[in-house]
């Protein structure tokens, strides 16, 4: 039996349930998601929530401001309690690399009506009572960046793209992407084929292996990152820190649990899933010592997930140019979360009326083999 | 099962609470996890996964193990930073 739809998106995460509420928004409302899992399992229902807008280049600072924007009033929108809150992000460099790699970033930040600001140690540690800022040489803080609930904010995405008519298929794996004459033309799933002219690569971590399905090799890898949550603890740190050369970033949520982790830069590309007992060993000693007072609290839990990385740390929008109706949300590296509204909007214009709102034309997948990459400094 | 009866008493979620996400289309028990915090306190759902799983199967009208608990994670009990850090060398 075959269905018919006029875009298939591939990935039930936040990417691809913005994609799909953006696109009934703007009136496509013949549109279906398969997510293999139940929705979130991938990489969204992995990260921390964070959402900030102190990045190195501008296009990423225009994408996370305008994205921020966008979760301000998103709850109301979507009818939703996404548990966002605005408790900014304070960013620690700890090298002198960093320290004037912070400097520019604020000047960059500022010209763009974002409200960051560089602090000393001294004034960072004000920010957060408690901490140990020995060795941290300078900071940045943006009052405004904030988090939000990756779950219930897909969920939220998912449930008002439903009511506009979207169907959202978990449990439902995409196996083929059919083509003819270079242009898509069908899905085949473990439960059947849909007819449709126009596919979605939002797969996350695996959005290598579906661009194959399409017969393109696509410039993205995964690779494993890691994070614990505590037992719920009074008021800490109700913002995001992150010292991106220790490799250490942590937030307290609403609940009151602290969330914790980060990558290792020897860590190799793999689809790995699996938490490692050497983590959260290593990860405690560096946590406590920037966090002394974190020292009886109690880990409960430890997870990992897939960063899906682009060779300049930026994402993957727009259309493939060797498959007609192959549109791109990928490679976020580690930025999928917070970029998930304006990847929404941005995507749904795209594939509407050939053309986004912002110019990220190029983001395209073509920068690559151009020589127009765009390389994102401020990672973890 | 009426709706006070508390399920998980780590994060205080009742039957009520979950039942209200079922009614409202969620099916799968990561997404009732996720939804509710039911099995995210601290004991990590060691006493109510397996009644959460029976319960959402019994709403569906499914057999017992159609629906599966949802994953656990380690540690096995909670462990304080203080002591992973000290354990280097072990």
């Amino acid at each position: 039996m075959t269905e018919t739809a006029d875009v298939a998106i591939i990935g039930g995460g936040i990417s691809g349930c913005a994609i799909a509420y953006s696109l009934a928004r703007q009136g496509c409302k013949n549109v279906v998601v398969f997510e293999k899992g139940y929705l979130t399992s991938g990489t969204t229902g992995r990260c921390a929530g964070g959402i900030r807008q102190q990045f190195g280049t501008e296009t990423s600072c225009v994408l996370a401001r305008d994205s921020l924007r966008s979760f301000a009033g998103l709850g109301e929108e979507l009818d939703f309690d996404l548990e966002f809150h605005q408790g900014g992000y304070l960013l620690l460099a700890y090298t002198e690399k960093e320290h004037l790699q912070f400097q520019k970033n604020v000047t960059l930040q500022r010209r763009l009506g974002i409200d960051s600001r560089c602090l000393s140690p001294a004034d960072a540690g004000k920010i957060v009572p408690g901490m140990n800022v020995e060795g941290v040489l300078g900071a940045t803080f943006c009052p405004s960046d904030g988090q939000a609930n990756p779950f219930k904010t897909t969920f939220a995405y998912a449930a008002a793209a439903r009511r506009l008519g979207v169907r959202i298929i978990p449990f439902t794996e995409v196996r083929e992407i059919r083509k003819g004459k270079g242009k898509i033309q069908a899905v085949i799933t473990n439960r059947g084929r849909w007819a449709t002219p126009v596919v979605v690569n939002a797969a996350g971590p695996y959005s290598g292996i579906v661009g194959r399905m399409a017969g393109v090799e696509l410039p993205v890898y995964s690779k494993r990152q890691q994070f614990m949550a505590t037992e719920p603890v009074d008021d800490l740190c109700k913002l995001f820190v992150i010292a991106f050369s220790r490799q250490v970033s942590f937030i307290q949520t609403p609940h009151g649990s602290i969330l914790m982790g980060g990558g290792d830069p020897q860590e190799p590309p793999s689809f790995n899933l699996n938490t490692s007992w050497q983590y959260p060993v290593e990860f405690a000693r560096k946590v406590v010592a920037m966090m002394p007072m974190l020292k009886g609290v109690r880990i409960v839990r430890q997870w990992a997930g897939l960063y899906n990385i682009t060779p300049d740390a930026q994402p993957i929008y727009g259309p493939h140019p060797e498959v007609k109706g192959f549109f791109m949300a990928i490679g976020f590296s580690g930025h999928g979360f917070m970029l998930g509204p304006i990847t929404g909007k941005l995507t749904a214009e795209w594939i509407l009326n050939g053309k986004p709102s912002l110019p990220v034309a190029g983001l395209d997948v073509g920068r690559f083999e151009r020589g127009e990459t765009i390389p994102e400094p401020s990672v973890i | 099962m009426e709706d006070e009866i508390i399920l998980c008493r780590c994060e205080d979620v009742t039957w009520g609470e979950i039942r209200e996400h079922l009614q409202n289309g969620w099916t799968d028990a990561e997404e009732i996890k996720r939804l509710t915090r039911a099995g995210m306190g601290r004991c990590q759902g060691m006493t109510c996964r397996n009644l959460i799983a029976k319960e959402i199967a019994g709403f569906q009208g499914k057999k017992e193990g159609r629906f599966p608990p949802f994953t656990f994670r380690p540690p096995a009990v909670p462990v304080s930073l203080g002591l992973l850090g000290e354990s280097e060398d072990d």
